[in-house]
Parts: structure tokens; sequence; C-alpha cells
């Protein structure tokens, strides 16, 4: 059993209000904090705990907040990045509506840690009912003296605030989130100045992701050394992981980082396996940006070694054989799903959030879900895959920020693993239209060409 | 797309309550930033009105002492603002890979033959309109919709939920 130190109190009636998060010792880290902590002393034992950016890049946290910078008299800003849009990912949605507080709590101590006066949850739109949720808890926070001037008596003010978004994923980049905070279309920026130099209004700036800055309340209570001795290696702590697809029990797991991925998969414990008695044909373990994984690669490495749930083992071997862990989106696929099909679906869906900036995201996504379209209509050409990885490719790192790659990545891995899958597609049209592949490519798994 | 055609007529007055909602929101940025204000201020215009028209936009400008283009082209660029009106009820069913595993396509089927309406278009009660969206971030619960304006959320659907919700919904708005 899996230590929680961000569901710890998940089972407790009520946990979403202020009296009963704060009766089960919730914001006592605010008043360690400010009351016997230096602001330099939180960011260094955010960096000893190891934590990495739970948003998908995986950027070590204490880190982004040392690059902070201080100029005299210019403010500082702490953004929360709320934008939870990534398929396959929705832990930031069960956390803001099931422990909104353990967010504020989390935003005050990091907002003091980085000399910020006034902070903001950038929240997706859509969650309107989270946004509610997160504006009620911050009143009654800020009613308890939590928020507002002079916390607690220790003279540190800071206000903070929900910013709604308007339903385009590309705001979950960083600085298209701030090009959208401030009143503007969701264009990512060039990088550098970064945002830690020039973010929000051109001030210093860091953004984080919900789950890092709801972990930075376990840190301070248990310390960073503490909470690095929990995980494996570089990827320390506990992760939360959304189950979805075809799994048995769909949900939302906290893990220590280093589970193996069998275990995440089939014990009881957690996924309880695949739903309906089938079998796992694929596995998209960091959300649909990442690489699709057969399920053998996902359950063992090339090199025959247990695959476990961290940032370097998912990774292992590389695009070639391994994947990422990402936000930590976990999609599985029962023997059933079509590859071909799924493809297109996320193709469409990069296609449809690309912000149009970059000609090769923006002309090369729209080829993509074409392409795949006509491939999953019965349309397709044998030549059509080589186009599709030609594609990916001029995309991929041709671009201003991430979601280029994200884009080419789930069409290239498919094409990497299931190849067969999408030829069959063209040989077989008119069976394929009607039919899925089912298990077929199974048959050796690990010499399918790379 | 903004058509400013199928806009011009629509007079447009904002009520003393909506305008404390504004100013509330500008309160929230640093000072001269009060451009920040313009998303939230879109949501609460649309809230009251159902959608965003040409007049609409050009007054919340006005208001936040910025171009008209500069709220257009936000109004254009983000997904949740609608450029036309819809139904009482808009269904938006997510139609991203995860829902798909378990049966989205179907249920926007199953949706578009039970309004007798193609996506995006209005039932002739006005009622209802249905569209796909992408990734709401409920995988784990879906398939899943949202109605606006409240954006209530609605998760595990099935045809028989999906018909329960829209007789329940017809019956309100009867009442």
């Amino acid at each position: 059993m899996a230590r929680k130190l961000l569901l710890e109190h998940i089972n407790v009636p009520g946990i979403s209000s202020y009296d009963v998060y704060r009766s089960k010792g919730g914001y006592d880290m605010v008043e360690k904090a400010l009351k016997t902590l230096s602001p330099d002393d939180v960011v260094e034992e955010v960096k000893k705990s190891g934590l990495r950016g739970r948003g998908g890049a995986g950027f070590p946290t204490g880190m982004k907040w040392g690059f902070l910078a201080k100029p005299e008299g210019v403010p500082r800003y702490l953004v929360c990045n709320a934008d939870e849009s990534e398929p396959g990912t929705f832990k930031d949605r069960f956390l803001m509506t099931n422990l909104p507080h353990l967010l504020i709590e989390g935003m005050i101590i990091g907002s003091y840690a980085l000399g910020a006066k006034t902070s903001y949850i950038y929240v997706r739109g859509e969650m309107m009912p989270q946004i509610r949720i997160l504006e009620k808890a911050i009143a009654e926070a800020k009613n308890a003296g939590f928020l507002g001037k002079n916390i607690l008596g220790t003279g540190y003010d800071l206000e903070l605030y929900v910013q709604p978004g308007g339903g385009a994923y590309i705001c979950g980049e960083e600085t298209a989130l701030l090009e959208s905070l401030e009143g503007k279309r969701g264009n990512p920026r060039i990088k550098p100045p970064f945002p830690a130099i020039a973010g929000l209004y051109g001030c210093p700036t860091v953004v984080n992701n919900v789950e890092s800055i709801a972990a930075v309340v376990p840190i301070i209570r248990d310390g960073g050394e503490e909470y690095a001795k929990l995980g494996i290696g570089r990827s320390t702590g506990t992760k939360l992981i959304s189950a979805g697809g075809n799994v048995k029990k769909p949900g939302i797991y906290e893990i220590d980082l280093g589970l193996s991925c069998e275990e995440f998969l089939y014990s009881d414990e957690y996924c309880g396996g695949i739903a309906n008695g089938k079998r796992l044909k694929a596995v998209v373990a960091g959300g649909s940006s990442v690489p699709i994984l057969p399920a053998n690669l996902f359950l063992k490495t090339a090199n025959n070694e247990a695959r476990l749930m961290s940032y370097e083992s998912l990774a292992d071997g590389g695009f070639a054989t391994g994947t990422m862990l990402g936000s930590g989106g976990f999609i599985a696929f029962d023997e059933d799903q079509c590859i071909v099909r799924n493809t297109w679906n996320f193709a469409r869906f990069y296609h449809h959030e690309s912000c149009g900036q970059c000609s090769p995201c923006r002309e090369g996504t729209g080829w993509m879900e074409k392409v795949l379209h006509r491939l999953e209509h019965g349309h397709g050409k044998m030549s059509d895959m080589d186009l599709l990885v030609d594609v990916s490719k001029k995309i991929e790192g041709n671009t201003i920020c991430p979601l280029g790659d994200a884009a080419a990545w789930p069409v290239a891995s498919a094409i990497r693993h299931f190849r067969d899958e999408f030829e069959w597609h063209v040989t077989d049209a008119p069976i394929a239209v009607t039919r899925n592949y089912g298990l077929a490519h199974y048959a050796d798994p690990l010499n399918v060409a790379v | 797309m903004l058509k400013v055609e199928h806009n011009t007529n629509v007079s447009v007055e904002f009520s003393a309550e909506l305008l404390n909602k504004f100013a509330d929101k500008v309160s929230r940025y640093p000072e001269a930033n009060q451009k920040s204000a313009l998303m939230p201020i879109l949501h609460d215009v649309q809230a009251e009105f159902g959608w965003l028209s040409v007049p609409a936009m050009d007054k919340v400008a006005e208001y936040l002492r910025i171009e008209p283009i500069e709220v257009y082209e936000v109004a254009t660029f983000y997904t949740m603002y609608l450029l036309k009106p819809q139904g009482k009820y808009f269904l938006e069913v997510c139609r991203t890979g995860p829902c798909c595993l378990i049966g989205a396509e179907k249920i926007m089927d199953h949706i578009e033959r039970k309004l007798g309406v193609p996506e995006g278009e209005v039932t002739a009660d006005g009622l209802f309109s249905w569209r796909g969206v992408e990734c709401l971030a409920a995988c784990g619960f879906g398939p899943v919709l949202q109605i606006s304006p409240e954006y209530t959320f609605y998760e595990n659907l099935t045809p028989d939920s999906v018909d329960q919700l829209i007789s329940d919904l017809t019956a309100k708005a009867n009442n």
C-alpha cells in the first residue's frame, strides 16, 4: 500500500470544506512556513525533495523556483497551471473538486517562497464547477486569515485569484497560459526570455501544475529529504495517475513512483486489470502526447526488465521502445480497440488545438488528420505510413512550443509499433472499416521494425 | 469565424448587476492591466445573453478601454465563446480518444438521433443544441458531457441516462 501524501484525507467526509480540512491539520504548513522558515528555506526544501513538475514536462520544481529573477521593486508572480486538458489526464480536476484547500495551502506557501504578493490559479474555462469551488475556498481561507493582508501577523500579504480559460489546450503551455491571463489569444511566446525572467506582465513568474503545488504541502510537513526517500532514483515522491480507457477500475491513484507497471495495471489495489475479461493491447502511459506502447513493451523494457511507473523507467529505450511518464494520464487499450482510429482521433485533437502560429504545426497537424482519416475510412495508400512519419518529423522540433512534438509523437509511435495494423487498413480496407485488427501484431512485438 | 453581418442588429444593455461583476473582475489585476479581465468578462456576458454578439463585444471593448478587434480575436480563438445563439441547453460531449474507447461516439450518435438536429444546430423549440468537444479531463468517468452556461457535468453516460437527462431538462424548461 503506497503512502498517501496528497490523498491522505480524501475519504474524510466534507474535506473540501475549510472547517474539515483545517481540523485535519490543514493550513498548519502555512503557519510552519511563514513563521519558522525563510522564503529561501522553503525553496531549499523543495529542491531537496527532488519534486519534478507534475504537469508533464517533469522539470525539477525547486530548480524552476531557483531561477526566478528578483529585481528590486518589480512584482513577482506565482501562477498555477490548472488548464488540465491533456487527453487521458483528469487528476487536477479531481484535486480541485475534492481538495481545493490543499491547492490553496500550496499556493500560499509557494507564493511566500517566491515573494509573490498576487497569485493566480488559471483554471480551464470548462471547469466552471471547480472555479466556483475554488472561489468559495479562497473566500473561506481569507476569512480565516490565511490570505489577504498581514497573514498570521507575519507581515506577509497575499491575494489569490482564480482565472478562467476559454477552452484551449494550448493554454496548458506556460507562456500561452500567461498570454491568455493577460487577455490575449493563447499563442506561446518565443523563449528566451523564460517566464522566470519575463512572465506575467513582463515580470518574473513561476508557472506550476496543480499537483506540483499541492505536493509542496507534504514536502514542508515532512521535509524535502523525507519526501525524496519515497520513489526511485530521480523520480521522487508520489504521483497521481489518472487511469482511464479500458481498465476495470478507472479513477485517480496516488502511487509511489517506481511501482511496477504490471502491478499498477493488474493489481486490485489499482486498475484491477482490463475490463470485461479482455486482454491488454496497448498503453498510453502519460497523456495522449507520449508514444503509445504495445502491451509487451509497456510491461517490460526491450531489455526484458520489469517496466516501472517512473520518469526514467518509462523512458527506458528512448522512443524506439520506451515512452514518457508525462502527466500521468494512463490510457489502456483492450484487444478490440483500433490503433488507427485512435491515432486519427488524437491527430484530429492536435489539429483542432494547434494555435496556428507555426506553419509546421498548423499545416502538418491538418495533413496528419486527413491522411489518418482516409486510412481509417478505407481509402488509404501503402505510401501513407511513410508520408505520416515524414510529416511528423517535419513538425517535431520545428515549432515555438511543444504542441508540435505532442502532435507528432503519437502518430510516429503508432506507426512504429503497429505498422502492420496500418498496412492492413490498406490491404484489407473493406474488412478494416468493419472490424478491428485485434492482437494480430503480437506475433513478435519486439521485432516490429523501429 | 466572426461573421459581423449576423450580429449587428442585436441591441445590448449591460445591467448594473453585470457591471458589478465586471468591476470585481477588473479589481483582480494590477493597475493598467485591466485587459486581463477580458476573458472572465466574456464568460459573464455569455452566461447572461447565451452567446457573444458583436454589439456585446464592442461594449466590452469600450468598458475595458481596448480596441474591439482585441475582443474579437480572443472570442474567435477560444472554443467556449459562442458566436451564434445556441439552445437553452447546450450539450457538449467529449469526443477525444479516451472517451471514445468507452463509447462517446455512440453517445453522440444517440444525442443526434434523439434531438433530431445535427451538431451545432438548435432544436425547433429552441431548447437544445449539441456538439462534440475535445477532452474535458474526466477520462476515468466517461463518456461525459457538460451543459452550459452553468457547465454542469454528467459522467458515465449511457443512452438511457442521456434520455433521462433530456426529458428532465425538457420538463424543467416547460415548468
